[in-house]
């Protein structure tokens, strides 16, 4: 794997400007935030904040210790060594005619992905899991024609207690 | 109560004495209560000058400065107060109006996001969305403001807030689990710090304005004697240790004294207290003490390795680790190694001291400070504007005490030196205090001067009137083939007639001994004072070019024992 692709994770106070104010410390340092997901944490009023960006050992550092400034940040970690990673995806793809249909549901199978809207002419897909689960199937999804594309951008937890 | 009143109420509990401010439209509630209040307020006449005062008023007193500004225009006139404050780590609370709650996010008249606009420039933030918050606002904005690496806190008050009624006074502090500054060291690391120390052979000190903030003045005099080594200091470093001691060598850096970026690089171990390593105090990084061992003690655990690597980190409250230190140093007594190099550098600081002393007209900018030293007591006060008056100011000006030196450091911003003299003569009415401008940045600012008269503050100042934009033209006349672009200020304004006009005494000084004369006189009447001095515009300090290292400065520097 890329070693400048890290994921922080970040406890933050969930308040207006929280968001704006991490992402702007990564735009200072010209980091170009790759996703950022945001919600409710085990603690109430907490929210988690998972950061996925590629940046260089020593300017990571330098945000990390800005972003620990924020008054509203409580705890940052970069668990990108043992971190279990997820995102959702849905996918509205075309039908082309029958066989497609039946092939796009195996491959559904196949992935474990989950069809939840179905027109005489689109499927909608569902599917979890990794970037590189979700860029495969999306890539086998191609041939069909692709309508939309809907990411969550990438949650994540770091393993053990 | 209301809304305004409390904020009014919460400012005295703080020991609040007196805001700078400008109303607007969405101030006129906080203004129609602070008729009747117990608080004083100065009227700037811009309110970019309100946040610069409030800063001086910081800066030189170690407490809170409070600057207030309208909605919108009020506001974003804040802006660069704001950053100034930032960068310099000086606490200040700006307080802002806003638009009504429920026309916020409709571009209604005189809204802008000022809580968006100052989030990078800010250390935190604040917009009460009911009265009731405002007590535990304000005081948590003064202990965010005040603690740790202090910084400005800014809050919003829509108007109908002001207006609201409080449910009732509380104002607990708001918790911040996320806020936790570091402020005693970690034992261990100051029991290494002591350990290099013991090894030293070639100790120099360098310290920035976090000693100033800490209080550890005291501290750094007692290590610095203990361990017999020399000091030098950043630009806002000035004034931690007495200038005129043989152990203080100066200012260090870009303009920095002759005998600082001379010895740096030959010592063997640098302490490094509460300072940042900007680029203008180190030169080119690679070549700036590349062979020295390197103790960085700073509150801001950011600012360790940012710019230099170093070799041991101590995070923590300068006034606390140096106390801690000084202990451990208890028993140390300095080696001959250490004593025959201290003896070294105090010679060099005698053979390097910079020329002070001219009699030529048009007056050299040296004269000029040496005759404000004479006249200044350790108590007074000198700001500076920023270009090269600031940096003639730092580099001739011999500071005796902490917060007695008062400049625009890290964000350079000209327009400061004057109304941060306002703050500062507000904060220590009995110390003189001294504005050191350049004619460029004055006219930034020279509506102060209605402020001055008004509430009868007795500051002087000092306009150098080169007729030109001196640091970028020295820049262009030693870098850029002398093509002067947009630094010839032309006809500069008659600036005697300009003070006269305001109602303030003005003096124009041509000749070497006439600023000593005014200067004293302008003390003694105790009365706002400008003194509109013509000085040689072809007149430049030495400097480091871009990219060079520091001990690579170019220009002459000429030596107060070459005058015969």
């Amino acid at each position: 794997m890329d070693s400048n692709y890290h994921i922080i994770s970040t406890l933050v106070e969930d308040k207006p400007g929280v968001l704006q104010k991490v992402a702007g410390l990564f735009n200072r340092r010209g980091f170009n935030i790759d996703s950022i997901t945001v919600g409710e944490s085990e603690v109430e009023g907490l929210s988690r904040m998972v950061i996925s960006v590629h940046a260089d050992q020593k300017g990571l550092e330098q945000v990390t210790k800005q972003l620990n400034k924020l008054v509203d940040v409580i705890k940052i970690k970069d668990i990108t060594k043992n971190a279990v990673k997820r995102e959702l995806c849905l996918v509205k793809v075309n039908i082309p005619d029958a066989d497609a249909r039946s092939e796009i549901i195996q491959y559904s199978n196949i992935f474990r992905a989950r069809i939840v809207d179905v027109t005489e002419e689109t499927l909608l897909i569902e599917i979890t899991g990794d970037k590189k689960k979700i860029n495969s199937f999306i890539s086998l999804l191609k041939g069909f024609g692709i309508k939309k594309i809907s990411r969550t951008g990438l949650t994540a937890m770091a393993r053990g207690v | 109560m209301r809304g305004g009143e409390a904020i009014i109420e919460s400012l005295k509990n703080m020991g609040v004495k007196t805001i700078f401010g400008y109303p607007g439209g969405q101030t006129i509630p906080f203004y129609d209560m602070l008729y009747d209040a117990d608080l004083d307020h100065i009227l700037v006449r811009h309110e970019q000058c309100a946040a610069h005062a409030a800063d001086g008023y910081a800066r030189a007193s170690g407490k809170v400065g409070v600057c207030l500004a309208t909605s919108g225009p009020g506001a974003t006139n804040l802006v660069t107060g704001i950053a100034t404050a930032y960068m310099d780590s000086s606490p200040i609370l700006a307080i802002t109006g806003q638009v009504p709650t429920h026309l916020i996010g409709n571009d209604a008249f005189q809204e802008a996001d000022i809580v968006g606009i100052t989030m990078p420039i800010t250390k935190h933030s604040y917009q009460p969305k009911n009265p009731d918050l405002i007590p535990s606002m304000i005081k948590s904005a003064f202990e965010i403001a005040s603690s740790g690496r202090p910084g400005p806190v800014l809050i919003d008050v829509p108007k109908e807030v002001q207006e609201g009624q409080l449910s009732k006074f509380d104002d607990s502090l708001i918790d911040t689990p996320g806020y936790n500054p570091t402020t005693k060291g970690n034992i261990r690391q100051i029991k290494k710090a002591r350990d290099l120390i013991k090894q030293a052979k070639k100790p120099l000190i360098l310290v920035g304005a976090g000693v100033i903030i800490s209080g550890a003045c005291k501290e750094l005099k007692e290590l610095a004697y203990t361990i017999n080594a020399p000091v030098m200091t950043s630009l806002l470093g000035k004034g931690a240790i007495d200038e005129t001691d043989d152990l203080a060598l100066g200012m260090l850096g870009m303009h920095g004294r002759k005998v600082s970026n001379d010895s740096i690089n030959e010592s063997d171990l640098l302490i490094a207290i509460g300072i940042r390593f900007s680029d203008r105090t180190t030169g080119r990084l690679d070549s700036f003490a590349p062979d020295t061992k390197i103790i960085h003690i700073d509150i801001d655990p950011a600012e360790i390795g940012k710019n230099v690597d170093v070799d041991l980190p101590i995070v923590g409250d300068a006034k606390n680790i140096l106390a801690s230190l000084n202990k451990l140093l208890k028993e140390y007594v300095a080696s001959d190694e250490v004593n025959t190099w201290t003896d070294m550098i105090k010679q060099r600081k005698q053979d390097l001291l910079p020329r002070v002393t001219y009699d030529d007209v048009p007056l050299k900018p040296q004269t000029v400070i040496k005759e404000i030293s004479e006249v200044l007591t350790p108590e007074s006060i000198l700001t500076t504007d920023v270009g090269q008056n600031q940096m003639w100011a730092a580099h001739f000006y011999d500071t005796q005490k902490p917060r007695k030196f008062i400049s625009s450091g890290g964000l350079g911003t000209m327009g400061f030196g004057f109304p941060a003299a306002i703050g500062a003569k507000i904060a220590c009415p009995d110390d003189s205090v001294v504005s050191i401008n350049g004619d460029g940045g004055f006219l930034m600012v020279c509506q102060e001067l209605a402020t001055v008269k008004e509430y009868d503050i007795p500051v002087i100042a000092v306009v150098l009137e080169n007729r030109t934009l001196g640091m970028v033209y020295q820049w262009q006349s030693l870098l850029y083939d002398e093509r002067h672009s947009q630094t010839l200020l032309g006809n500069s304004p008659d600036f005697v007639k300009l003070a006269e006009s305001f109602g303030v005494n003005a003096v124009r000084i041509t000749k070497p001994g006439e600023t000593k004369e005014a200067l004293s006189s302008a003390i003694k009447d105790n009365e706002p004072v400008l003194l509109n001095i013509v000085i040689d515009s072809e007149e430049a300090l030495p400097m480091l070019p871009p990219g060079a290292g520091i001990n690579e400065m170019i220009g002459e520097y000429k030596l107060e024992k070459d005058v015969s």
